[in-house]
């Protein structure tokens, strides 16, 4: 079994107490940190090859380094814990099983990108785990590491929970900064980026939960230590979701680039009552379909955009041979059209019409035709507004589509679902 | 009558509004503590939330009307969410959706005559390696089987 670095304590009893955290050298980075300077810090993550656990997996050393300087605002690190995306499940347990470890990580983020002010915007319905990061955020309070002079410094500091109320889209940085500030979570424009124009109008960084969990280790064992456990470019573990007929399905804290099928053949314990595998969506629902034949590689950010996927939130759902591939990506496409917060016509229309075709056709009612406005539909909704989030119901479209056209066809053919719309 | 928060609620209110960077950074949760408090978050409600907080009564509905959490009809004492979402499904959610309607003859949106119940299906709960999941009020139940559900639906009052 290779290194546990995230994950080392989830089974620990009593793992979310400040004691428990204590005991295991906790908070033992955060002061290391605080006596260096920002720019050191900063130069220890870049040197760790970080990358965003949300998704995008822009280098998190990078994103802090735009920052301002001397700019005499107040300047905000918001976490991001509105875990919403289908097959991810890694955020809620980093937070109930170890609170301690993302707040430290927060305390030398902010330390980092000079921030008195950090909130953790955890979705709605997360109620156990606003809780529990609530309570932790108490007992930091009750030792002055949160406060004004934390730790001994000059550092102030300000950390608090903020909750989602069910919308998907938030989980994009200028929405979660537009709910937090209390509004309609509708994503905004860019430029100006959050590190010039952010929350309340002040600089700001919008970092996973995830990623930032990472931060102490990175402090305490170095940059260098990081990086070797991954991949070029690509370091640390990465919390692996795998869902769907698998024998073990659940989390499993892996290096980066971790072999995507031993990850579900072995650790995931392969396919459920002896079914065959027909497809993986390696990285969330977001991300474009792999065939059965095309999981044999390293799961990373590189690998799999070269694979023409994306590693995203590595939130794996693995899809059986005996499964409607149609049927699947209609459950994905109400799904987006649901979520779409309606601001841009691109998305707000082409969620809903992919959603009304491909739920035509896997009722048996499609034409032919139908398949090709599909794809003429997701090529008119890709890179044309606000938000990533009609790039992320268009893409894993095309790729059904594209890979299983023979299935598509098969329906308008029949005039049915051939798996009677199994999954 | 107008309504009125609770001492209680109150309370809520007050710390919500010292943690948060301003007023209107504190509507989110007061909304959810009215929702507590009142249940469905009514056009009354939204007049009490606007006069509390001193916001533009548009703005308030504005940003409850953006939300789902924030139930805008009548919802039971025990709000059953059912995730819907693929691997959910995968897992049997909709044996599990089918059951429930079944046992408490009740369809999704609906409340049950005497309040107890109500149904709703729901997008992604985040726990699909535990799957299927659901909610009742604050409380999470995954792994479901026909079984589980009956022993859970059972036991509440």
């Amino acid at each position: 079994m290779s290194e546990l670095v995230l994950s080392k304590r989830f089974n620990t009893p009593d793992s979310h107490l400040l004691s428990t955290y204590e005991a295991d050298g906790g908070y033992q980075a955060a002061r290391k940190a605080l006596d260096m300077t920002p720019e050191e810090v900063v130069e220890e993550v870049k040197k760790a090859n970080l990358r965003g656990r949300g998704g995008a997996g822009f280098p998190a050393g990078i994103k802090w380094s735009f920052m301002p300087k001397d700019d005499g605002k107040p300047h905000f690190l918001c976490v991001n814990a509105d875990e919403g995306e289908p097959g991810t499940f890694k955020d809620r347990s980093l937070m109930r099983f170890d609170p301690h470890q993302l707040l430290e990580g927060i305390i030398i983020g902010c330390h980092a990108i000079r921030a008195e002010y950090s909130y953790i915007y955890v979705r709605g319905e997360m109620w156990d785990e606003k809780e529990i990061l609530w309570n932790a955020i108490r007992e930091l309070r009750a030792k002055n590491y949160l406060g004004k002079g934390i730790f001994g410094t000059k550092n102030n500091l300000h950390i608090a929970v903020c909750t989602g109320a069910g919308a998907y889209v938030c989980g994009e940085e200028t929405a979660m900064i537009n709910s937090i500030e209390g509004k309609r979570g509708e994503p905004r424009l860019k430029p100006p980026f959050p590190a010039q124009v952010g929350a309340f109008g002040m600089p700001t960084t919008v970092n996973n939960v995830e990623t930032i969990s990472n931060i102490p280790h990175i402090l305490k064992n170095g940059g260098e230590w990081f990086a070797s456990l991954g991949v070029e470019k690509d370091g640390g573990t990465r919390m692996y979701g795998v869902s769907g007929p698998v024998k073990n399905p659940g989390l499993f804290e892996r290096p980066q680039g971790y072999n995507l099928k031993k990850l579900i053949f072995e650790d995931a314990g392969g396919m459920l009552d002896g079914r065959e595998l027909k497809a993986v969506i390696p990285g969330g629902s977001s991300c474009p379909v792999l065939k059965a034949d095309e999981i044999d590689i390293p799961h990373n950010y590189d690998s799999l955009r070269d694979a023409g996927s994306m590693a995203g939130s590595a939130g794996v759902i693995v899809l059986p041979e005996d499964a409607c591939a149609v049927k699947a990506m209609a459950n994905l496409a109400q799904f987006y059209a649901h979520e779409s917060c309606g601001q841009c016509t691109p998305c707000r229309e082409g969620t809903h019409w992919l959603n009304l075709l491909i739920q035509r056709i896997e009722a048996g009612q499609g034409k032919m035709e139908d398949i090709d406005q599909l794809l003429q539909t997701c090529k008119n909704m890709m890179g044309s507004t606000i938000c990533p989030l009609s790039d992320a119901a268009a893409m894993p479209m095309e790729a059904f589509v594209r890979k299983f056209r023979d299935e598509f066809e098969e329906h308008v053919r029949l005039g049915r679902c051939p798996r009677d719309g199994r999954l | 009558m107008a309504l009125e928060f609770s001492a209680e609620s109150e309370k809520r209110i007050n710390e919500a509004l010292d943690e948060y960077y301003n007023t209107q950074a504190a509507l989110i949760p007061v909304l959810y503590i009215a929702q507590d408090e009142f249940g469905p978050v009514t056009p009354e409600v939204m007049d009490l939330v606007a006069k509390r907080l001193e916001l533009p009564r548009m703005f308030v509905e504005a940003v409850a009307s953006f939300y789902t959490m924030y139930l805008k009809k009548p919802f039971g004492r025990h709000h059953i969410q059912v995730c819907r979402t693929l691997s959910c499904h995968m897992a049997g959610a909709q044996n599990i959706v089918a059951h429930i309607k079944k046992k408490l003859e009740l369809e999704a949106g609906g409340v049950t005559p005497d309040g107890k119940f109500s149904l709703e299906e729901v997008e992604c709960l985040a726990m699909c390696g535990s799957a299927p999941a659901m909610i009742i009020n604050k409380t999470n139940y995954e792994n479901l089987t026909i079984e589980k559900v009956d022993e859970i639906l059972d036991n509440l009052d």
